[in-house]
């Protein structure tokens, strides 16, 4: 039980981290950006690359997940300014996110070819000497560390968006962009930081995710596109702490579910989670109503 | 003749997954066409490919009779679907549909009776060419006819303003549900025919990634007109085809050629030919239009105002 | 004269807002009757209540003796309310013919499978309907821009399309919202002598206009609205001399 739970929030916290990025466009700009998934993969293979080059893997982190917030402003340059005034620009956004996301993979296709990389041997601690006791359960120290790493992001990104102008900015822009237009906010400009911060957060899950199942491929990042969509549609489409609650609950129950149903069951569970909150309630768990806007 | 016969014998199953896959685009385009972002029909393909499959090989039924429980059972599905999901609003209604695909794709690898994720094998081959293309060509047919009928208007109405076109007396949501139910029925159909031309199906080739394709399809092609839809499954079926002979040139493995030339032209195509390749002709023409109306002095440019 | 339309104790709220308060009156059947107020008045809210795309919180409205309040608006249209809009709908990619033919919904009835079968009933259907769209487009004094997209039209050229788009419901009541609004006086001139001319056809016109000397000219009675309520109602000359709406008028632009 003490077990399950350590596993679900381990996985929740890289659920939660995924769909907040996933959100945090989607409140800013309502366009779901299905190049999220390949910002994913990719940061994780840069991670990868720099470990392999010798870099400590505290040093690789910060620059992977560098290295996805600059290519989320080089998405939103390339893929979603240019059709912000259309009329149709969520549906469009959605059709170039898919655009871009089919690129970026087949970049990482042609570097990294079709087969499953992992992180060289002794990047993180293993054996039974990094493992605690904790709750009745066993904790790798990995674990800790990814679920510590998560709660710093959070944290960082909790104090960027209230406490900061550049923050209060994006969630002007998120509100209305026409009278954030009129208070003087750079809308350009908030709508790249939220792009940057959305891909930063995205990069940081990835390599968390490579780290924790140390599988990575150019296709890695299709389950993870689908489930982030159910624990943004959970937590309420555009709100960050939703995302996260949702990320945790989702974390939790498929492991409680693969412990008690068995594996093949896991993700029936976040697919019709999805379908009856959009059916039941639209709003997920703390959003504004589906059914009015977007 | 000889060399006709070849290429048709080299190509075949490129030639019919011409016709399956413009069927697949059909089926999303037909939602487009009154403004809805429906992302089922990779689930509704699913349907119809196991319940013709099932028909064939447990019920021994003809083949026809299988082909219409492929297109008509999907159909059946769509109604109490979307009943509840067009009530949602653009990419909600597509994230509810992509959520009922993943339900079906899932649900049929926890089903032994099919054997899961193996998915139904030694389905026999009943579909030929000229059935793939005789659904297409119905269908276009059927498109034909609706396009500038009192009921093709109201579908553009519906998709340049719903609110507006209730105002006159349109019943947006019948048109909606009716549209997605033809588009299920579609795909059901392509479904049951790919079933029987490629022997197999399996759980996993019903996934997202396949409905990407099919929106692909449509949007690449043109979603403002329905042979937009057959023509860009047409030409990105082919293309992986071409690219294959020319994957050395360039040094690119053929893999990932495909999947970067398919998001170059995806891009290309959205940002710059929003209707579609099926508009290039046209625009070419008015930018060659608008080019002699600059040069020409004076009276050109009343033209070009 | 019997009550065409009839709306008792209507009320709409957005939040803790009434925009429209408690208004009751009544349009005649055959009349221009004229609706008018302040910015902020409830006029739009009023139309939007009567032609469903807002459903009243509380009252009753009637069209014809039958509760219309809530229904939806395609249901609302089917018993013969059309409409136009302040912030100008039209379909904007099709031209202004296959806009008028989107209007004409209600009043065609193809078969689909004279249509299937190419019969030659379903083409002349489509061409009497092709027929009717343009003269409901003469009607309005635009009978050379049918083949236009709507979007390429100038802003009084849109609004009569939008007129005509609504009447070719052939609607027993016509709902405009502000159909002068950027208009220059000579296409005022026009749209005055064009409802007129609709109301002489039989269908009754709700009328919410700010140009106060066009309402005068064009309505047989007037209802005047000032934060959600009516103040005043009456014939041109006597809203004129009510002192409610001199007090509302001077009130509202000092």
């Amino acid at each position: 039980m003490g077990q399950q739970v350590i596993n679900g929030l381990f996985l929740g916290s890289i659920y939660a981290l995924f769909a907040l990025g996933y959100t945090l466009v989607f409140g800013v700009l309502d366009i779901l950006n299905l190049a999220h998934a390949a910002v994913f993969m990719v940061a994780t293979f840069v991670a990868v690359a720099l470990v392999g080059h010798g870099l400590d893997i505290l040093l690789a982190l910060p620059l992977a997940v560098l290295f996805a917030g600059l290519l989320g402003l080089v998405l939103e340059r390339v893929a979603f300014r240019p059709l912000r005034a259309r009329t149709d620009s969520n549906i469009a956004g959605l059709i170039s996110s898919l655009a871009a996301a089919t690129i970026i993979e087949a970049v990482a296709l042609e570097i990294w070819g079709p087969n499953i990389t992992r992180f060289p041997f002794g990047t993180m601690p293993e054996g039974p000497a990094s493992q605690f006791q904790l709750l009745g359960g066993t904790v790798s120290r990995l674990q800790l560390t990814i679920i510590a790493v998560a709660v710093l992001l959070f944290l960082v990104l909790t104090w960027l968006v209230k406490g900061t102008r550049l923050g209060r900015e994006v969630r002007a822009v998120a509100e209305s962009p026409r009278s954030a237009r009129v208070l003087g906010v750079n809308v350009d400009r908030a709508i790249a930081a939220a792009f940057f911060i959305s891909s930063a957060l995205g990069g940081a899950a990835g390599v968390l995710y490579g780290l924790a199942f140390n599988s990575i491929s150019p296709d890695m990042g299709h389950g993870v596109e689908l489930k982030g969509l159910a624990v943004i549609v959970l937590g309420g489409m555009g709100s960050m702490p939703g995302a996260v609650l949702a990320g945790f609950a989702l974390g939790l129950t498929e492991v409680f579910v693969v412990a008690n149903l068995g594996g093949s069951w896991r993700d029936v569970i976040s697919f019709a989670g999805l379908f009856l909150f959009l059916v039941l309630r639209p709003r997920g768990l703390m959003g504004a109503a589906a059914t009015r806007e977007a | 003749m000889e060399q006709l016969t070849d290429i048709y014998l080299t190509y075949q199953s490129t030639i019919g997954y011409i016709g399956i896959n413009a069927l697949l685009a059909l089926s999303i385009y037909v939602s487009l066409s009154c403004g809805q972002l429906a992302l089922g029909s990779a689930g509704f393909a699913a349907i119809g490919a196991y319940a013709s499959a099932l028909a064939t090989m447990k019920a021994d039924l003809p083949f026809p009779v299988a082909l219409l429980v492929a297109a008509l059972l999907p159909a059946l599905v769509a109604v109490p679907l979307g009943l509840p999901v067009l009530r949602l609003k653009g990419v909600f209604l597509a994230i509810a549909t992509i959520g009922f695909g993943e339900v079906v794709r899932l649900g049929l690898v926890n089903w032994d009776y099919v054997n899961g994720a193996q998915g139904i094998v030694a389905i026999p081959q009943k579909a030929s060419i000229w059935m793939i293309y005789l659904a297409v060509a119905v269908t276009l047919f059927l498109l034909w006819r609706v396009r500038g009928s009192k009921w093709g208007f109201a579908l553009e109405a519906i998709r340049e303003d719903e609110p507006a076109a209730r105002t006159m007396g349109i019943p947006s949501t019948q048109y909606k549900l009716a549209m997605l139910v033809l588009g299920a029925a579609l795909a059901g159909l392509a479904g049951g025919l790919e079933a029987h031309f490629t022997f197999m199906v399996a759980p996993n080739g019903f996934g997202f990634s396949r409905v990407v394709d099919m929106l692909v399809f449509a949007v690449v092609g043109g979603a403002q007109v329905f042979w937009g839809a057959v023509a860009g499954a047409a030409f990105l079926t082919v293309l992986p085809e071409a690219l294959r002979e020319l994957a050395p040139l360039v040094g690119i493995e053929p893999g990932p050629l495909r999947l970067l030339v398919n998001g170059l032209v995806l891009l290309l195509v959205i940002l710059f030919l929003p209707a579609g390749l099926v508009s290039l002709p046209r625009r070419l023409r008015e930018r060659r239009a608008a080019r002699k109306a600059a040069r020409a002095p004076a009276g050109g440019a009343g033209a070009a105002a | 004269m019997s009550a065409l339309l009839s709306l008792r104790g209507v009320e709409r709220t957005f939040g803790g807002l009434r925009a429209v308060d408690g208004a009751s009156f009544e349009v005649a059947a055959g009349t221009v009757h004229g609706l008018i107020g302040p910015n902020g008045a409830g006029k739009t809210t009023l139309i939007n209540l009567v032609s469903g795309l807002l459903a009243p919180t509380a009252g009753a409205i009637e069209l014809g003796g039958r509760a219309i309040a809530g229904l939806p608006s395609h249901r609302i249209a089917g018993l013969g309310v059309a409409r136009t809009f302040q912030s100008i709908r039209l379909f904007p990619e099709l031209t202004a013919r296959d806009n008028v033919l989107v209007g004409q919904h209600l009043r065609r009835h193809p078969s689909l499978l004279a249509r299937l079968l190419l019969l030659r009933s379903a083409g002349e259907e489509a061409r009497a309907a092709g027929e009717r769209a343009g003269a409901l487009l003469a009607l309005v004094g635009l009978p050379d821009r049918a083949n236009e997209q709507a979007r390429h039209l100038s802003y009084g050229e849109q609004r009569r399309v939008e007129i005509a788009r609504a009447l070719a419901s052939e609607p027993s009541l016509l709902l405009l919202d502000e159909p002068t609004a950027g208009m220059n006086p000579v296409e005022v001139q026009g749209v005055a002598q064009l409802i007129r001319r609709v109301a002489a056809d039989g269908h009754s016109v709700l009328l919410v206009e700010h140009n106060v000397r066009l309402v005068m000219n064009v309505c047989d009675r007037i209802t005047v609205l000032n934060f959600g309520k009516v103040i005043a109602e009456g014939t041109p000359p006597e809203v004129a001399a009510h002192p409610a709406v001199i007090t509302a008028y001077l009130g509202s632009e000092r």
